[in-house]
Parts: C-alpha cells; sequence; structure tokens
C-alpha cells in the first residue's frame, strides 16, 4: 500500500495548549479517510501544518515524501476546503472558480458546471460575502470535488448545507471518486451520516490519535447488550466495558469485542437484547471511555504526589 | 436499508445474493458492477469491491476479462442450500427462545404457525 501522507511525531504547541500531541499517522493513497473527533480536538490544525498553512512545533510531515512547506510541486496536487474559507471582500463565486480553475491542473471545469447547478449556486450579481452560510459552503465544496487534487480536505465542509445539498455532495463525491480514485479526507461532526462512504477512520481526540482503521473492521467490534443487572458480569466476562447506563435492574452495557456466533447464541437463548453499536455511538463511547480513562490515572498521580 | 453492526461488505454481498436467490440475477447474467452497487447503496466503493470479491472466492459470481461480473452456473442452488442450513441457526432459535419466554412450547408453536400460513398462503 502506497502511502501519500507520512506523519512523525508530530505536535503543535499554542502558548501553553497542546493542540497536537506527539502524533503518528499515514494517509494512504486513493483511499476516502474520515478525520473524526470533538470540536478543538486538534482536527483542523492537523490538516493545516498537512497543506503548509500552519507550522509544526515539533516532528516530520511529508506529503508524496517531499516537504509541503513553500514546495509548490506538492501543493498544487492537494486542495483544502476550510470550514471558513476567506476570499476577497469582492470576489463573486465566479471569480472563486475562475481562481481554482487556474491553480489546480486537473480541474474539471465540467463537473464544476454541473456542479454549480446542482447546488444552484448565484455565479455573479453577488460577492461571496453577501453568501448564506449554505451557499458559501458549496462554493467551498465546488471547488473540493472540481480540482481533482490528488488529496483533498474537507474540513466541515457542510455547515449550513441542508439534507438535500448534502446528499448531493455526498453522491457527487461518491460518483466521482468511483471514476478518478484520490485520496480524500473528509473532517464531520455527522459521523453516522459519512460513516458509510469512508474507507478509513482517523479518530483524534485531544491532540491524540485513538482510533485509525478500517471503516469495516470497527462496524461489528462493539455491542450493547441490555441485561438484568445481576447477571452482568456472566455477559461481559473477559470483555472491555466502555459505558454502562442502568435503569432499576435493567443495565445497558457497551462492550468491546466482536460477539461470536456462540456468544449470540447464549444471548438470544437467556432472552437477551443485543443491539450494534453505530459508528457514531462507538466513538463517543470510546472518546468519552479515554477521558475517563485519562481523568482516573491523573487523579491517582494527583495522590501519589499527595 | 443499511443497518448499523455488521460488516457493510456482508450486507452488499448479502443483497447480491438475495437478489440471485429470488430470481431477479438470473445464472449467466451480468452481476451489478462494484460502483454501480456504490452509488446505488451510497457506500464507499472499496467496501462494495470487497463484497463482490467476498462472492468471487464463493464461486457465485465470476469474471470475463474487460466486461465485469457474471453469475456463476449453479449459484443459486449453493445459495438455497446455504440459506437452508443457516436457517435454524438465525430464525428458529430466537423464535423457541420467544416462545420459552412466554410460556409457548413446541405444539403451541406448530399450531400457531399452521393457523398463520392457513391465512396468508394462497
Amino acid at each position: 500500500m502506497t502511502h501519500v501522507i507520512e506523519v512523525e511525531h508530530l505536535t503543535k504547541r499554542y502558548r501553553d495548549t497542546v493542540a497536537v500531541d506527539d502524533v503518528s499517522f499515514s494517509i494512504e493513497k486513493d483511499t476516502i479517510y474520515g478525520l473524526l473527533g470533538r470540536n478543538g480536538a486538534g482536527k483542523t490544525t492537523v490538516m493545516s501544518i498537512l497543506t503548509a498553512q500552519n507550522f509544526a512545533t515539533s516532528g516530520t510531515v511529508r506529503v508524496f515524501g517531499q516537504h509541503p512547506y513553500e514546495n509548490a510541486r506538492v501543493l498544487e496536487r492537494m486542495c483544502f476546503v476550510r470550514e471558513s474559507q476567506k476570499y476577497p471582500d469582492d470576489a463573486t463565486p465566479r471569480h472563486a472558480l475562475r481562481m481554482a480553475r487556474l491553480f489546480f491542473p486537473h480541474w474539471d471545469q465540467e463537473l464544476a458546471d454541473q456542479l454549480v447547478d446542482d447546488f444552484q449556486l448565484p455565479l455573479k450579481g453577488r460577492t461571496i460575502k453577501k453568501l448564506s452560510r449554505g451557499q458559501l459552503s458549496a462554493v467551498g465544496v465546488i471547488i473540493g470535488l472540481a480540482s481533482r487534487a490528488e488529496i483533498t480536505f474537507f474540513d466541515e465542509p457542510y455547515l449550513g448545507l441542508d439534507a438535500v445539498a448534502r446528499q448531493i455532495f455526498y453522491d457527487r463525491l461518491l460518483s466521482d471518486y468511483a471514476e478518478h480514485p484520490r485520496t480524500i479526507i473528509l473532517s464531520s461532526h455527522l459521523i453516522d451520516e459519512v460513516s458509510n462512504l469512508l474507507g478509513r477512520v482517523l479518530v483524534i481526540d485531544r491532540g491524540r490519535i485513538v482510533m485509525d482503521e478500517e471503516t469495516d473492521e470497527i462496524r461489528d467490534r462493539a455491542a450493547n447488550i441490555v441485561v438484568d443487572a445481576a447477571a452482568v458480569e456472566a455477559f461481559t466476562a473477559g470483555r472491555e466495558i466502555i459505558h454502562r447506563r442502568s435503569l432499576g435492574r435493567t443495565t445497558s452495557v457497551t462492550v468491546l469485542g466482536r460477539l461470536t456466533s456462540d456468544d449470540r447464541a447464549r444471548m438470544a437463548a437467556a432472552g437477551l437484547d443485543v443491539a450494534p453499536v453505530s459508528l457514531q455511538q462507538l466513538i463517543v463511547r470510546t472518546t468519552q471511555h479515554a477521558a475517563e480513562q485519562g481523568g482516573v490515572s491523573s487523579s491517582l498521580e494527583e495522590g501519589a504526589l499527595r | 436499508m443499511v443497518e448499523e453492526g455488521r460488516a457493510l461488505f456482508l450486507q452488499i454481498a448479502e443483497s447480491v445474493e438475495d437478489a440471485i436467490i429470488d430470481g431477479s440475477l438470473t445464472e449467466e447474467s451480468q452481476a451489478p458492477s462494484t460502483n454501480e452497487l456504490a452509488a446505488f447503496h451510497r457506500i464507499n466503493p472499496a467496501t462494495a469491491a470487497k463484497g463482490v470479491n467476498m462472492l468471487v472466492d464463493k464461486g457465485v459470481l465470476y469474471k470475463r476479462r474487460g466486461i465485469g461480473m457474471f453469475v456463476a452456473p449453479g449459484a443459486r442452488e449453493r445459495l438455497l442450500d446455504e440459506r437452508r442450513t443457516a436457517f435454524a441457526d438465525r430464525y428458529v432459535e430466537p423464535l423457541l427462545a420467544e416462545a420459552r419466554k412466554l410460556g409457548l412450547g413446541p405444539a403451541d408453536l406448530t399450531a400457531l404457525i399452521n393457523d398463520r400460513a392457513a391465512v396468508t398462503e394462497p
């Protein structure tokens, strides 16, 4: 498997805050990645550094085997669609698309025209500043797709887009990717909405990578089991419980580890409800779990200091 | 249509198998391509390809170079065999478990099934 991006021990510090904390990962060629995590987890910082729009405090970043900084040969092969992209005050969408056409060598004007139609974007007569939030997002999405860059970053690209427009984006992304495979890195809060599009998932939490896996591997990794409180131990023995909720005598636990058909048969025979865990739930649970464990260990350390 | 918690490529493979079993995809006819499956189910093409490859490994589909995927001869019969074997685990076991909870014995179940079948079957 070829890697188009390689990151080693990347750290980014802003004064007292560590935005990215000694992170190492690589990005496979022609794969759709989900870069997922909470607000402030470090997603945008990582993408800015990879596209040379921000500097690392330490660590190395290689894109197509080279340093991206002031490296035109690398930068013209990447497209970064920012959540809050700024355009010149008097620029119209038509200006923005013309600029993009000049910059990106694989730009497809036909696709751009088609997308302008799909999103019903007014090309002239109004500056980008005066567009609605959704129309502003559409400008970014159109540039990101039509640029056909070898690596495209979409940072929360759908803000203000309604459900119909988001579906258009997902459909166009899939069909164009099928015809022109390339590396796509999509950061998103709407995990369930995009999970089926993703080939791999990178989850970042408080500046660290907590998950880096194929989406399909994760899908049946956890299960929700609803069980009588007294019987929890019998059915979850040897499994890591990442979440637990109780209502009276009934307990709902989320356990890690794939259930074998024997497990399922045993649980069905006992009349337990076993429900799948969506990717979104799993990621929420995993980051909560990591936070709790982090909390526990730091309080232990404090205790040790006293 | 796509359910959570089960590997997507398995669900894709199963959807193609269902079409073969119900006869909408006949033997020796061309199966949907990876990209068609991806677009239809709105999933990653690599995932759809994994499902299709699994069917090739199982001998349900075969590849004609430069043309596409086709349904293998005898595929339907083999899939039916496989599904019949899995039927007890997948449907009868949970049925029995729920019946036990409600105090219904095997004889009650048989009667219920006969009653229902009489109503629904023409």
